[in-house]
């Protein structure tokens, strides 16, 4: 018998209390890996930050407009050589007929401020927007009384000089420009200097319709802003009432069988299609096939009624699920019809839960451009508004989203302006529709 | 009479036939509501659901139907030798569709009568030039099968029409007919009605499938259209993308395809570490009120519409990743890797961040599900709370990670307005990420925007991209649906 003994005990080393080597790796990787975590979420509010600060610093100067004030006089023997006011026959006259009216104000201008300028009166005009003319000459059809008479006008100074008080255009970039050269530069800083020329806040932009490419000043939004708002009666008309429906069925009445899963089975999957395929869909069927006009709202809000659809069925299905079937019960209990009882106690229940579904539904709907680009909706400029609803549903338009796609493929950087200023309106429009839809959660969540 | 009118008249047919049908229930008991089965109010639905119902059903599916119908009979009409000349038989409908449109047109504006239409011929007037006038514009010269067609095309709409305002409002009549004669005090109007109510919500539901059905089908046709003009060989597997309007293009499907999976792939290199990691951080190991303010933010990323995205990409991203790796000499790092904005890194880039929110939520909710008790235990044994997450939580999670990560790659994948302005027109097999690449999705958008042919495989290629897309989407979604599934059982 050996006797093995006791091993004796090792004294102990370390405690809990003094960090050996292996605790101290083990807390330095917790606390790395705690970094990361910090770290990922910094970086996602990070570019969140950074997309929110280039908008707003790029998209405000959208908002203001420079204006040139100028006095013109409507010369009788330009516009009406016979002076009889008569409306048809100065309605002939077509704005090259107006353009020396504005190059004579031009010179009047530079010089009743006695500016000295070696420019002639072509450049000096060449200051004003080409939208100018056809603003003077509708003002004179409109206003015939006028003619003969000096009447004030602000007109929109052409995009590079709006681009140059912006700091858009600088002196060292008008080198090869050929649309504005360093020396009508000074007389637009003296022209500031006195006031002639000034900045302001342009609601033509927010109101007004697309204008060709030659002028970036000019162009607005609000004429797809109608197109927009129609393609959401649409898709509120249509998505609505059949994905309520849709959603009543399948969490109230439907059996548990085959048919049942599968359109489970679909309509999550359609939730889950790129919005291009709807795109497809909607030229194949409504265009292709049922011949619906090109490029019309209707179209476009069928196609984003089909796609809003899945949406509102998930979140509508939520609703219902949270409204206790205790409710159901007792409205049975007391003798109400199945159908009753989910149309008279149930749905009014989940109501504000569906409509907050709907409101979210309508706001991707109205951010959304990939299908639109496939119906026409784009490149398409609605010189006004439209007046009824059938011209408003039917008439080709385009949409915010399709809009600022169409500034940001043109060649001038003045539209990049427009379209980050198109950005601002449409988000101010999406960040509303959430506050609704966030407050309607907020005042009508019951919890049961 | 126009198709709106005839809408509202089914409709105030409907309105008379709730007034009156509640009115003869009632009078049927005297007045006396205790006498009847049911609530007066469902003897008036009941018979404003058959005089309304059925009849707009009939005009919805006779407007659906109506074009394919009359097409066929026209085709039928036009000799075969006219299909070889003008290239295909759509081009030549087209051509028949313009003018019958040009000439009703034509009728509304009383440039002709309906009579003298159906007696043109082409030797006695200039069609063309008259047809001008009211704005119609008609490409080339009208044959005289097409003015033939396009005669016999608008004869058939004609009676159609008729045939449809005929037969919906027989229909509406007899329905509201027949449910107003039974209407009396002991007709069980609720079930009727409930049973009415039932089927439309069966229909509504079904819209679902209809949808699907509707894009499958609708890009099936075409695709086949397709690979009748050009070899699948060459879509599948030819190695180049090259449309062009001599005839000989090459429209593979690999090059796109190559794109949009670099695309994607550094998508998700950018969003999978941060989405991940920011949703371990919030629900491990954030405070409620860090969790309240950083997840509802995080998600305002997955809000913004993606037009926005791609504008940033195109004005904000692109040029500044220019500066970076760009310009040579004039750049910032003196490098020469980029020589235009639009690149794979852009697209994927600003891509990434758009998924950060689709990877953090998903992975907080499967993060979320896995049992306390599995921390409790790996926290009782002595684990530190990071080794608790990576060797017990992310494993038990994994399946679920692994099935948002496939729905924010399906994402990805899909996704339009980011590659449409952000990633360039090229299609090549290359591997570096700061040359321009395109993809799937880029070449539907340009392949079916502006003038559209439907008969050239140049634009019906787009269709076959859609399918593929699609398939390729489903297959993902599909997927990841099953592998979450799985997952939830696992702990249900």
């Amino acid at each position: 018998m050996t006797d093995l003994g006791f091993s004796q005990a090792q004294p102990v080393q370390n405690s809990l209390l003094t960090e050996t080597a292996r605790t101290r790796k083990r807390n330095a990787a917790e606390r790395r890996f705690r970094a990361f975590g910090i770290a990922a979420i910094m970086v996602g509010l990070l570019m969140l930050i950074l997309l929110v600060t280039t908008i707003v610093s790029k998209g405000t100067g959208a908002f203001q407009q420079t204006f040139i004030t100028v006095n013109v006089e409507l010369l009788e023997s330009k516009l009406d050589k016979k002076g009889n006011r008569n409306i048809e026959e100065i309605k002939k006259v077509t704005t090259f007929g107006y353009a020396p009216l504005l190059k004579t104000a031009m010179k009047d201008l530079v010089a009743d401020l006695s500016i000295e300028t070696s420019l002639k009166s072509k450049h000096l005009a060449a200051l004003l927007s080409k939208s100018a003319v056809a603003e003077l000459r509708a003002y004179v059809i409109a206003n015939p009384d006028q003619i003969g008479k000096t009447v004030e006008f602000r007109f929109l100074a052409q995009s590079r000089v709006d681009g140059y008080l912006k700091g858009r255009v600088t002196r060292e970039s008008v080198v090869n420009d050929k649309n504005i050269s360093a020396e009508q530069l000074d007389l637009v800083d003296a022209l500031v200097a006195v006031g002639t020329i000034e900045k302001t806040f342009n609601l033509d932009f927010i109101l007004g319709s697309d204008a060709s490419d030659q002028r970036p000043e000019a162009a607005g939004i609000g004429v797809s802003m109608a197109g927009s708002l129609f393609m959401m009666m649409v898709v509120l008309a249509l998505a609505l009432p059949i994905g309520v429906a849709a959603s009543i069925y399948l969490e109230e009445f439907a059996p548990r069988n085959w048919l049942t899963d599968i359109i489970e089975v679909n309509i999550a999957n359609l939730a889950a299609v790129p919005s291009i395929v709807f795109g497809i869909l909607g030229l194949a069927v409504f265009i292709n096939y049922m011949h619906l006009p090109m490029s019309a709202p209707l179209v476009g809000g069928l196609v984003l009624t089909l796609m809003t659809l899945p949406t509102i069925i998930i979140s509508t299905r939520a609703a219902l699920k949270a409204v206790p079937p205790s409710i159901r019960d007792a409205a049975l209990g007391v003798g109400a019809s199945k159908m009753q009882a989910v149309f008279h106690h149930v749905l009014p229940l989940a109501a504000p839960g569906i409509l907050t579904g709907t409101i979210i539904g309508l706001a991707q709907a109205l951010g959304e451009t990939a299908p639109l680009l496939l119906i026409g909706m784009v490149g398409f400029i609605a010189s006004n508004a439209p007046e009824t609803i059938a011209e408003g549903l039917l008439s080709p338009n385009s949409a915010m989203p399709a809009q600022i796609y169409e500034w940001a493929k043109r060649a001038d950087p003045a539209f990049y302006e427009r379209a980050w200023g198109g950005i601002i309106i449409l988000l101010v429009f999406l960040v509303t529709m959430n506050t609704i839809a966030v407050i309607l959660r907020r005042r009508f969540e019951r919890r049961w | 009479m126009p198709t709106f009118w005839l809408i509202i008249i089914l409709l105030a047919l409907s309105v008379a036939g709730f007034l009156l049908g509640r009115h003869r229930a009632l009078a049927t008991a005297d007045g006396d509501i205790r006498a009847l089965h049911s609530l007066p109010s469902y003897y008036g639905v009941n018979v404003a659901m058959w005089a309304g119902v059925p009849s707009l059903a009939l005009l919805a599916s006779w407007l659906l139907l109506q074009p394919m119908l009359i097409e066929t009979r026209v085709v039928k009409s036009i000799p075969e030798s006219m299909f070889a000349e003008t290239g295909s038989l759509n081009l030549l409908m087209s051509d028949v569709r313009r003018l019958a449109e040009g000439l009703d047109l034509a009728e509304e504006r009383g440039l002709l009568s309906n009579d003298q239409i159906n007696a043109l011929d082409l030797e006695s007037s200039n069609l063309r030039v008259e047809l001008g006038t009211i704005g119609v514009a008609l490409g080339s010269e009208i044959l005289p099968e097409v003015l033939s067609a396009a005669q016999s095309y608008r004869g058939f709409s004609k009676t159609g029409h008729l045939a449809m305002v005929v037969a919906c409002l027989g229909l509406a009549g007899a329905g509201f007919v027949y449910a107003l004669l039974q209407t009396q005090k002991d007709l069980r109007a609720r079930n009727l009605v409930e049973r009415g109510a039932m089927a439309l919500l069966v229909l509504a539901a079904s819209l679902a499938i209809l949808t699907t059905v509707g894009i499958v089908l609708s890009m099936l046709f075409e695709t086949v259209n397709f690979f009748g003009l050009h070899a699948w060989s060459d879509f599948f597997f030819g190695t180049t993308w090259a449309p062009n309007f001599r005839g000989d293009s090459e429209l593979s499907i690999l090059p796109l395809l190559w794109g949009t999976l670099y695309i994607s792939a550094i998508a998700l290199l950018v969003a999978v570490p941060v989405g991940l990691f920011a949703a371990i951080y919030l629900s491990e190991y954030a405070s409620p009120a860090v969790r309240t303010l950083a997840k509802p933010l995080l998600e305002i990323l997955a809000g913004i519409p993606t037009i926005v995205y791609g504008l940033f990409a195109l004005l904000t991203v692109g040029p500044m990743l220019l500066r970076f790796f760009g310009q040579g000499e004039n750049g910032l790092l003196g490098l020469d890797w980029m020589s235009g904005a639009t690149s794979v890194l852009t697209a994927g880039f600003v891509m990434g961040i758009m998924l950060i929110p689709f990877v953090s939520s998903l992975s907080d909710d499967i993060i979320n599900a896995v049992p306390q008790t599995m921390r409790d235990g790996s926290l009782g044994l002595g684990a530190t709370k990071s080794e608790t997450i990576r060797q017990v939580v992310l494993p038990a999670a994994l399946p679920g990670i692994v099935g948002a990560i496939l729905l924010a790659a399906s994402r990805a994948i899909g996704e339009t307005m980011i590659v449409v302005m952000g990633a360039g027109a090229i299609a090549k097999f290359s591997g570096n990420p700061f040359e321009s690449m395109t993809t799937i999705t880029t070449r539907i958008v340009s392949q079916l925007t502006g003038d559209t042919d439907f008969a050239s495989p140049e634009t019906l290629v787009a269709f076959a991209l859609g399918l593929s897309l699609f398939v390729l989407t489903l297959g993902l979604n599909v997927l990841a649906l099953i592998i979450v599934r799985k997952y939830r059982e696992q702990y249900d």
